[in-house]
């Protein structure tokens, strides 16, 4: 048991102690540490951030577009819609347009209807007053020389007979219808 | 009793103690440097430049398998470690020392159990306050640069919400773990774990050697046998260990300059 201890106590003496660290080992894993450190920083974590900050980009990119399209779309609806709203409320004016214009070309056409059909009664009244008067100083010239013819012929009867006074009344007024109708038949017909 | 008398009694049987760590020099010189860990150590930053530069140089914004991998380990460190603790407002700066350290602790970590390397480089204390010391020089320069020397010295030790009477105490002690500790801890824990871890796969290896080959006893091949099978549990063990101390190591640096960035304690 002795022996044991003895040899355990030399060995231990002899044995480094491991908690002494040697400095170039220090040196060294700084050495090695830092250039690993400044290696990484230079030439793999930018190449991962960059490929990262791509890839990112690439899917941000692409749902951006999409929304553009999609905003673009609406846009266009948009304004096609306004278009069409346009076009009809165009119509819509232009419909109310040609009514009116339809009513108001009716309207002059009544007053001009009426103006003519007023001037074309005005002138028969016209007509139709000189024509009397016409008439009537053709009658008043006419009537005496009739009445004188008359009464000569009654003169002249009276002293033969009365019916023949009677008779001579009847032709001489059937005479005179004769020639009025066929007076007025060359006035209808002028 | 007998068993144990007679492997202790045997002088074959050396068992494995901090001089196994003091690997033989490559030029045969006096265990200064070019040791088998410094070559490891080296290895190791190779490795993970030219895996990243390798993984990152194309950039396509469609990754291929080899792309994509990389991308994925560098955006684990930078958004789960990075982003998620100092912020979104100041992490994109410390990205590469965090993706760095946390890769370059990693594959070093993993030396220790690839066949062949077999050696944790971290498991020589002179790395382990190398990369802590160089930490430590980061999130309080960070600090000093961001609040000035007294405000950051206010920050790092003087708790907000706090009744003044219990301030005489608290300074000193806040002063000691944030400002003295943390560099010791975060070195030790890192060195403690890889040394222990490298002993223990030392210790099934050569005993479970020397049981089945040169012990004599009525017990010996099984408890061999054991020890071997040991020896295999304890590698995926160290494994999750090496994976973790890497992860632990990177969290705490990334909570440091978090820390050392704050407005408020």
């Amino acid at each position: 048991m002795s022996l044991t201890h003895v040899a355990a106590g030399v060995q231990a003496a002899s044995e480094p102690n491991p908690l002494v660290p040697k400095l170039p080992e220090i040196i060294l894993v700084l050495i090695v540490f830092v250039a690993l450190w400044y290696l990484i920083a230079k030439f793999v974590a930018p190449r991962f951030e960059q490929t990262f900050a791509q890839r990112r980009d690439a899917i941000e990119g692409g749902i951006a577009r999409a929304e553009a399209a999609q905003a673009e779309a609406q846009a266009a609806l948009a304004q096609y819609q306004r278009q069409l709203a346009a076009a009809r409320a165009e119509a819509a004016q232009i419909r109310e347009n040609a009514r009116a214009e339809a009513q108001r070309i009716v309207e002059e056409l009544r007053t001009q209807a009426q103006e003519e059909s007023a001037r074309i009664i005005a002138r028969g009244e016209e007509q139709l007053a000189s024509q009397r008067g016409a008439v009537v100083r053709e009658l008043r010239g006419e009537i005496g020389s009739l009445a004188v013819e008359l009464s000569e012929k009654i003169v002249d009867q009276r002293l033969s007979d009365d019916a023949q006074v009677r008779a001579t009344v009847d032709a001489f007024l059937a005479d005179l219808e004769q020639r009025d109708s066929a007076d007025t038949g060359a006035g209808s017909s002028t | 009793m007998t068993t144990h008398v007679s492997v202790l009694a045997n002088p074959g049987f050396v068992p494995p103690g901090p001089a196994d760590f003091q690997l033989p020099d490559i030029f045969n010189g006096n265990q200064v440097l070019l040791t088998k860990s410094s070559l490891l150590l080296v290895l190791a930053a190779v490795l993970v430049f030219v895996g990243f530069y390798a993984t990152s140089r194309r950039g396509a914004v469609v990754p291929g398998k080899l792309q994509y991998a990389g991308e994925a380990a560098y955006s684990w460190v930078r958004d789960s470690i990075g982003r998620d603790i100092i912020g979104e407002r100041d992490f994109i700066k410390y990205v590469p020392l965090l993706v760095s350290l946390f890769f370059f602790v990693l594959v070093n970590n993993l030396f220790g159990i690839v066949p062949i390397l077999q050696f944790a480089p971290f498991s020589r204390a002179g790395f382990a306050y190398g990369l802590a010391g160089l930490v430590w020089i980061i999130y309080n320069g960070v600090g000093v640069a961001r609040h000035g020397l007294l405000g950051y010295l206010k920050l790092q030790t003087v708790p907000g919400g706090v009744p003044t009477w219990i301030l005489p105490l608290l300074i000193p002690l806040e002063f000691l773990s944030n400002l003295l500790i943390r560099p010791v801890t975060l070195s030790l824990r890192l060195f403690a774990n890889m040394f222990a871890g490298h002993l223990l796969l030392l210790l099934f290896a050569t005993g479970g050697d020397y049981l089945l080959l040169h012990a004599t006893g009525p017990l010996v091949k099984p408890a061999g046998v054991l020890s071997f099978v040991m020896g295999i549990a304890v590698g995926f063990l160290e494994f999750i260990v090496e994976v973790l101390q890497a992860y632990v190591f990177v969290l705490l640096t990334a909570t440091y300059i978090s820390g050392a960035l704050a407005s408020e304690h």
